[in-house]
């Protein structure tokens, strides 16, 4: 880059936007998925990553957990679950989770990479994150319901028709907010990650690509 | 005139209703009594415990229709009035159990023995307020009365001392 230039905007690669099925976009307007790849190391986090977490466990505290819901991105997700049929007192979304977590343990503990990289990321930005082994997908990911006689891997019995699911271009690889298939999970022996970020009506895209971007960077650090 | 019943009846008329915009606006309530909700469990927190689970709609993420959306929609506004019905009289406590509090102080040796807690009357932290004698059994005797206020938590030193 010639001195005195501009940086550029963004980063390399950027984050794939997947596509939503239209009957369900047209259902909720908002909700995406998007996803970055990026070499994965999983196991003991080091050091840099484990110091960040308990930086992050000390700027964390009870008063910010009972007021979380009243945050714009938290309570987005939150009213999401209540419109898919979830409870989010009951199946927590990513961020509560990890709240619950804090208090529970107090501190956010050390679970490895690509977990801790999920978590600083999740909590910073309040974003739903969640880690695929990329060698096991096919094609871009993307939100649709699942069609009569799909199944998730690893998971006994057909999926009722109309579950919301994220999918590649085979079928489902996990539920929306739900279980991953059975193989799909990011492992000691994954090579390469996706992670992918689920976004929802009253997100903003910046937050989506701030979550990503700090996952990738915790990653890479790692 | 049966024949006409008949033949005007809803069933009979294949009139097909779009039912999506009725379906974001249930939406839109939800997202609004969530908020609510949200916010009236942050304010009673440590006051008053407020109910605000709600039975899953689904075991598993759907598209919810017109009945699923409702059920969830009027068991929220359900969660949300009995949780200002809950603040409003754990509100009226507060506000007795502080005018007792004036009273306690300005006259103490006329409200013997009384112990008020900061939770009583709205407030955080574990201290209080006790109405109790100066110099004990004398100043029962004499009459002396005096309202304590209680410094706070216990230190964790203490806890740890009747742990162990």
């Amino acid at each position: 880059m010639p001195p005195g230039a501009a940086s550029p905007v963004g980063w390399e690669p950027s984050p794939r936007q997947g596509w939503v099925a239209p009957h369900i976009a047209a259902e909720f307007p908002g909700l995406g998925i998007a996803w970055t790849e990026a070499e994965a190391r999983p196991g003991k986090s080091p050091e840099p990553v484990r110091r960040r977490l308990r930086d992050l466990s000390n700027r964390f505290y009870g008063g910010q957990a009972i007021h979380m819901r009243e945050r714009p991105i938290p309570w987005a997700y939150r009213v999401f679950f209540r419109q898919i049929g979830l409870d989010p007192d009951r199946n927590r979304t990513p961020v509560e989770q990890l709240a619950l977590q804090r208090l529970r343990d107090g501190a956010f503990r050390s679970q490895g990479l690509p977990d801790d990289a999920l978590t600083v990321a999740t909590v910073e930005t309040g974003i739903a994150l969640r880690a695929f082994d990329a060698e096991r997908l096919q094609g871009g990911l993307c939100i649709r319901d699942s069609a009569p006689g799909e199944s998730l891997p690893g998971r006994p019995g057909e999926l009722e028709q109309g579950t919301l699911t994220i999918a590649d271009e085979r079928g489902p690889v996990a539920l929306l907010f739900g279980d991953t298939a059975s193989g799909y999970d990011a492992g000691r022996e994954s090579r390469r990650l996706t992670i992918a970020a689920v976004q929802v009506k009253g997100v903003p895209q910046i937050a989506v690509d701030e979550a990503l971007w700090i996952a990738t960077a915790t990653l890479n650090s790692g | 005139m049966l024949d006409l019943i008949a033949r005007d009846d809803q069933a009979t008329l294949s009139v097909a209703v779009d039912e999506r915009p009725a379906r974001a606006e249930l939406r839109r309530q939800i997202g609004h009594l969530e908020r609510e909700l949200g916010n009236l469990v942050s304010e009673a927190f440590g006051r008053v415990e407020i109910e605000h689970r709600l039975r899953p709609a689904t075991a598993e993420p759907r598209v919810l229709d017109l009945g699923g959306l409702e059920r969830v929609r009027d068991e929220l506004a359900e969660r949300v009035s009995q949780a200002r019905l809950d603040l409003r009289e754990r509100a009226l406590v507060e506000t007795r159990n502080r005018e007792l509090l004036h009273e306690v102080q300005t006259a103490p040796a006329e409200h013997k023995w009384v112990k008020i807690s900061r939770h009583d009357v709205g407030e955080p932290g574990c201290g209080g307020w006790h109405s109790r004698p100066h110099l004990g059994p004398l100043g029962m005797l004499m009459g002396w009365w005096r309202v304590k206020v209680s410094s706070g938590c216990p230190l964790a030193g203490r806890l740890a001392a009747v742990e162990r």
